[in-house]
C-alpha cells in the first residue's frame, strides 16, 4: 500500500499550522467568490494567482485548491437562498433548493447541499488517491504521439459531449488555439500573428481571458437580469443538521449514482455543470414520486450537488497525471503550476512527491474544513448577498481589473480583459461554450509541441498516430467523439429514406 | 434559455449578433491562415515543421467551423429567431458596459486608484441612491484597501497616474 504511506506523508506536509491557516483562508475566500456574481472558481483563482507567487509552492497550491472547494460550496448558498446560481454547476440545485427555502426548509436544503458536496468530493478524492498513481505510472511510457492523442481526445470529447452546437464548440476551440499561437513560437523563435503590434509579442495570457470571459462577461449577464436580489434568510441549527443527516442516509443510492456520474464527467472533460444536470435527471427518473421534483424534494438537491463536487474534484485527476485539466478551474490551477515551474504530468509524481501528496492530503482536509466553515457561517454569506449590486458590481469590476493587471503588470491586459468580457457575454448569449476556448488557450502550446515532436520523430508522416494500439486507439476514439454529433443526423436521414 | 420571437417584450433577435460573431470568427481564421502562410507552413529540411504548420491547420478548422455557423445563420436569416435580449435588458447591459469602458480607458490614463474611486462612487450614487457618507467611505475604502494589500503587503505595484505622482506615492 504505497499510496497509503504516501498519503500519510502528504498529511504531514499539509497538516502544518501555516498550511491549515491557508486552507481556512482559501475556503473562506472561495465561498466569497462562489457567492458573489461575476467571481467564480476559475477567474477567482486567476485573480489571486499573482498574489501566491511569493509563497511556498505547496502552500500556494493548497490555498488555491481550497479556494476551489470553497467556490463549489458557495455556489449552493446563492442557488438555495436566492434562486441565483452563483456558479453554472449549481443551476440544477435551484430546481429543488429554492422551493425548499420558500417552504421554510432552507436550513435542511443547505445542510443537504453541503453534505452532498462533501460526499461527492470525498469519493472523488479517494479515486484520485488510488487511481492517480496508476495513471501516472502508465502515462510515464507515453511518447509525444501518445500525449498528442490524449490531448486530441480531450478536445474531441468537447465536440462529442457538449450540449452546444458542435460547429460553435469547434470554432471557439480553434479560436483558443489560434490565440495561444500568437506571439513568439517557442520552437523556432519566429513571431506569429503579431502583425507588428508590440503588445502581442508575449501572446495572449489565458488568465486574462478567464478574468474577462467569466468575470466581466458574467457581470454583464447579471446586469441583464436587473439589479434586485430577493432572498430568503437562513440560519442552520444543530438539530436541523442532525435531522437532515439522518434523512440523507435514505438517499444513499442517489448519492452513489451521482458520485459515479460526477467522477466520470470530471475525468473526461465533461465538467461539473453537465454532471449536475445528468445526476438530477437520473435521480428524477429513478424516483417513485417524480412529481415532487422541482417542488422542494431534498433528493433534487442531493443529486446535483454530489455530482458537481465529484466532477469538480475528479477534474484534478487528469490535470495532475497527464497535465490535461478537466475543467476551466483545473486549467487555471494547471497554469499556476506551470508558472511555478512545475510541469504537471506523470513525472510530477516521481519528481515532486511531497508536493503531489501534500496537495492530495489537502483535498481531504480542505473539504472537511470547508464543510465546517459553510455550516457555521451561512448567515454571514446570506447577509453579503443582501448588499445591493450597485455596490458589489463596481467592486467586482475593480477586483477583476486589478487581477488582470497584476498577471504581467500590463495595462494592455486590462483593455484585453474588457474585450474578452464583451465576447464572454456574446458567446454566452449565442450558446458558444467557454470551457473549450479556455482549455485550448492553456493547452495550445503543449498540444502544438507534442504534435511537432511526433512529426519530427516520424519525419512528417501521420502514420505515427496509428503506430501502436494505444495511440491508434486514442486517435480512433477521438475521431468517434468528433463525429458523434453527426450520428443522430444520419439516423434521421436513414429513417426518412426507409 | 431560448425564447421565441413572440416573447412578451420586444427586443433584438439573434439574427445579427449570430451573423456578426460568426463573421468575426471567420475573420480570425483568415488572419491565422494568412500569417501562417507568411511564416511558412511546410517542412524545413533538418528542422521539422515550420512555425506556421500548426496554426495553419487551426486557422483552417476555424474557417470551416465559422463558415458552417455563417451558412446556418444565413439560411435561417429570414425565419423567426430566438430573442438575443429584450431592449430593456440591453439597456441594463449598456448601463454597465459604457461606464466599464470609460473605466478601462481611465485606468490607462489616470491609473487604477482614482478610476476605481470614481467608478464605485458613480454606481453607488446613480444606481444605488446611497447617501454621500456611505458612498464616500466605500469609494475611498476599496482603492485604499487595494493599495495597502498590494503595494504595502504583497509589494505588487498597481498602475498609478499623475495624481498619485503629485501625492508622491
Amino acid at each position: 500500500m504505497d499510496e497509503l504511506n504516501n498519503l500519510m506523508h502528504g498529511f504531514s506536509v499539509a497538516m502544518t499550522l501555516p498550511n491549515l491557516g491557508f486552507m481556512v483562508l482559501g475556503v473562506t475566500l472561495g465561498i466569497l467568490i462562489g457567492v458573489l456574481p461575476g467571481l467564480g472558481g476559475a477567474n477567482g483563482i486567476a485573480i489571486l494567482l499573482p498574489l501566491t507567487f511569493s509563497m511556498d509552492q505547496t502552500s500556494a497550491i493548497i490555498m488555491l485548491s481550497c479556494i476551489y472547494w470553497g467556490a463549489l460550496f458557495g455556489g449552493a448558498i446563492t442557488s438555495i437562498l436566492f434562486n441565483i446560481p452563483g456558479e453554472p454547476w449549481s443551476v440544477a440545485t435551484t430546481f429543488d433548493g429554492y422551493p425548499m427555502a420558500q417552504q421554510g426548509r432552507a436550513g435542511a436544503a443547505l445542510t443537504a447541499a453541503f453534505t452532498s458536496s462533501f460526499v461527492g468530493a470525498f469519493f472523488a478524492v479517494l479515486l484520485i488517491t488510488f487511481l492517480a498513481p496508476l495513471v501516472a505510472r502508465f502515462a510515464l511510457k507515453f511518447g509525444a504521439a501518445e500525449m498528442f492523442a490524449v490531448q486530441m481526445l480531450t478536445f474531441c470529447s468537447f465536440v462529442g459531449m457538449s450540449k452546444e452546437p458542435p460547429a460553435k464548440t469547434l470554432a471557439v476551440m480553434a479560436l483558443g488555439f489560434a490565440l495561444a499561437a500568437v506571439g513568439m513560437d517557442t520552437v523556432t523563435g519566429t513571431l506569429r500573428m503579431t502583425y507588428g503590434v508590440t503588445e502581442l509579442l508575449k501572446g495572449f495570457d489565458f488568465l486574462i481571458a478567464v478574468i474577462g470571459l467569466f468575470g466581466i462577461g458574467e457581470i454583464l449577464l447579471t446586469m441583464e437580469e436587473g439589479l434586485a436580489f430577493k432572498g430568503k434568510s437562513a440560519k442552520i441549527q444543530l438539530d436541523v443538521v442532525l435531522k437532515t443527516w439522518a434523512e440523507l442516509l435514505r438517499y444513499w443510492k442517489t448519492s452513489i449514482r451521482s458520485v459515479l456520474v460526477g467522477c466520470w464527467m470530471g475525468v473526461t472533460p465533461g465538467g461539473a455543470t453537465p454532471a449536475s444536470f445528468m445526476a438530477y435527471g437520473l435521480a428524477r427518473r429513478g424516483a417513485k414520486d417524480k412529481d415532487s421534483f422541482g417542488k422542494g424534494n431534498i433528493e433534487g438537491v442531493v443529486a446535483p450537488e454530489t455530482a458537481a463536487h465529484a466532477a469538480g474534484t475528479s477534474a484534478l485527476l487528469p490535470m495532475l497525471t497527464l497535465g490535461i485539466p478537466g475543467s476551466p478551474t483545473a486549467a487555471v490551477l494547471l497554469g499556476g503550476l506551470l508558472i511555478w515551474g512545475l510541469q504537471p504530468g506523470p513525472l510530477l509524481f516521481t519528481e515532486k512527491p511531497d508536493f503531489v501528496w501534500g496537495l492530495i492530503a489537502s483535498m481531504y482536509l480542505g473539504n472537511i474544513v470547508g464543510l465546517i466553515i459553510v455550516l457555521t457561517t451561512v448567515p454571514w454569506w446570506a447577509a453579503i448577498l443582501r448588499i445591493p449590486f450597485s455596490v458589489i458590481g463596481p467592486i467586482i469590476i475593480v477586483i477583476c481589473a486589478i487581477g488582470a493587471y497584476t498577471v504581467h503588470s500590463s495595462i494592455f491586459d486590462v483593455v484585453m480583459m474588457l474585450v474578452f468580457g464583451v465576447f464572454g457575454y456574446l458567446f454566452k448569449k449565442l450558446r458558444y461554450p467557454l470551457a473549450p476556448l479556455v482549455l485550448a488557450l492553456v493547452l495550445g502550446d503543449m498540444a502544438e509541441s507534442s504534435f511537432r515532436q511526433s512529426m519530427l520523430l516520424s519525419q512528417g508522416s501521420l502514420d505515427i498516430f496509428w503506430a501502436n494500439p494505444l495511440v491508434g486507439g486514442l486517435m480512433t476514439l477521438s475521431f468517434v467523439m468528433l463525429l458523434w454529433p453527426i450520428v443522430p443526423v444520419l439516423k434521421h436521414r436513414l429513417r426518412r429514406r426507409t | 434559455m431560448e425564447r421565441s420571437e413572440e416573447a412578451a417584450e420586444p427586443g433584438l433577435s439573434n439574427r445579427w449578433p449570430e451573423l456578426l460573431v460568426a463573421l468575426f470568427l471567420f475573420a480570425m481564421g483568415v488572419v491565422a491562415v494568412i500569417d501562417s502562410i507568411r511564416v511558412g507552413i511546410g517542412w524545413e529540411e533538418g528542422e521539422g515543421p515550420r512555425a506556421g504548420y500548426f496554426p495553419f491547420y487551426i486557422g483552417c478548422i476555424l474557417l470551416v467551423s465559422s463558415g458552417w455557423i455563417l451558412i446556418t445563420a444565413l439560411r435561417k436569416f429570414k425565419q423567426a429567431q430566438p430573442q438575443f435580449a429584450s431592449w430593456t435588458e440591453l439597456r441594463l447591459v449598456m448601463q454597465m458596459l459604457v461606464p466599464l469602458t470609460i473605466y478601462v480607458i481611465a485606468v490607462v490614463f489616470l491609473g487604477i486608484y482614482i478610476s476605481s474611486l470614481v467608478l464605485i462612487a458613480f454606481f453607488m450614487k446613480v444606481h444605488g441612491k446611497f447617501g454621500w457618507l456611505v458612498t464616500a467611505m466605500t469609494a475611498i475604502g476599496v482603492p485604499l484597501g487595494a493599495f495597502l494589500l498590494f503595494e504595502r503587503w504583497f509589494l505588487v505595484p498597481l498602475p498609478k497616474g499623475p495624481i498619485e505622482l503629485m501625492l508622491g506615492l
